[in-house]
């Protein structure tokens, strides 16, 4: 089984008025260093057998993202046995 | 035997049955497509709706894009079938290449519903040959992505070539490029739109009787094509 992890961001030249809103609301946690935050989108699709490079990339061009506003990135990424041992954020022990 | 104009549902449309009532209003037949029906039942034109099809998942129109009666609706598109997009709808023809550029959130991230001032700027399509050159036309308007963006070399072509159908006045709702409210492709035959004629065509329920123009263009340009 493989696992890929695709990203997709609104290219730099297209505006993000949901990053900017973020960005915005930054202040009110006291954090006044962020000078810009941008939101993307991040698909992980697990594969029966092998992942093909090419049809992952045709996947990620022809739905996962539109050329016209985004870019993507692909990634294979280890087994998601892996997630096990992570611990999870915020846990107080 | 007037004109077979066809308007899809998709799974979440919204604004179908308006689209069809304006269809016969202005003096059309219309018949109802299905999104899961790739058979577009000898219609002359088609009409995708407002909404929000397929809940809007992943980008707006993305997975509409996909449908069987889409593959169908862009085959004929390509051949000269006149589509018209209205806001949902419009976005799905971006989506599915038929039209440039896309449709991305309100720059200021709030819903606008309103009736909105528009110019027709190009009353050389299928869509808009009942409109006079510049005429300002009020219909509603009801979208949180509408802002239209395309990269310089697009929006540029755009311009020079008059199919920027549909520009805002007085006023841009939603931080679209140049005000653009709709666009039209190189043969005139697709028009996206992100206001709503099909909302103004009564005095009953509607800001005007504007909207109306789409649709008896569709009919004129029909008529024009059989004689």
């Amino acid at each position: 089984m493989a696992r890929v992890v695709v990203d997709v961001m609104l290219k730099p030249e297209i505006l993000d008025p949901q990053g900017q809103a973020v960005a915005n609301a930054l202040p009110r946690l006291g954090i006044s260093d962020v000078s810009s935050v941008r939101i993307g989108r991040r698909i992980e699709i697990e594969f029966a057998g092998a992942a093909d490079p090419e049809r992952v990339r045709e996947i990620a061009d022809k739905l996962l993202a539109n050329p016209v506003i985004e870019d993507f990135t692909i990634q294979e990424v280890a087994e998601p046995a892996a997630e096990a041992e992570a611990v999870p954020a915020g846990d107080p022990a | 035997m007037s004109a077979r104009v066809g308007v899809v549902t998709f799974p979440g449309s919204l604004d179908d049955g308006d689209a069809a009532r304006a269809v016969r209003v202005a003096g059309g037949e219309a018949v109802r497509l299905w999104h899961g029906d790739s058979d577009l039942h000898g219609v002359d034109a088609v009409v995708l709706p407002g909404g929000f099809s397929y809940g809007d998942y992943l980008r707006t129109g993305a997975i509409a894009r996909f449908a069987p009666v889409m593959e169908s609706i862009i085959d004929g598109a390509r051949g000269g079938l006149p589509v018209l997009g209205i806001c949902n709808g419009f976005q799905i023809l971006c989506e599915a290449h038929l039209l440039p550029g896309a449709l991305t959130r309100n720059s200021h991230l709030h819903f606008r519903n309103r009736d909105q001032w528009l110019r027709i700027t190009a009353t050389n399509t299928a869509w808009t040959n009942s409109f006079e050159s510049d005429q300002d036309v009020l219909v509603p308007l009801k979208s949180g992505e509408g802002r239209y963006v395309a990269d310089q070399a697009t929006l540029d072509e755009l311009a020079a070539n008059g199919r920027i159908v549909a520009t805002y006045q007085r006023g841009n709702p939603n931080g679209s490029e140049r005000d653009i409210a709709g666009v039209t492709n190189e043969a005139g035959n697709v028009v996206g739109l992100m206001p709503h004629p099909e909302h103004a065509i009564e005095a009953l329920t509607g800001p005007s009787l504007d909207g109306l123009g789409f649709f008896t263009s569709i009919l004129k340009h029909l008529a024009g094509a059989s004689a």
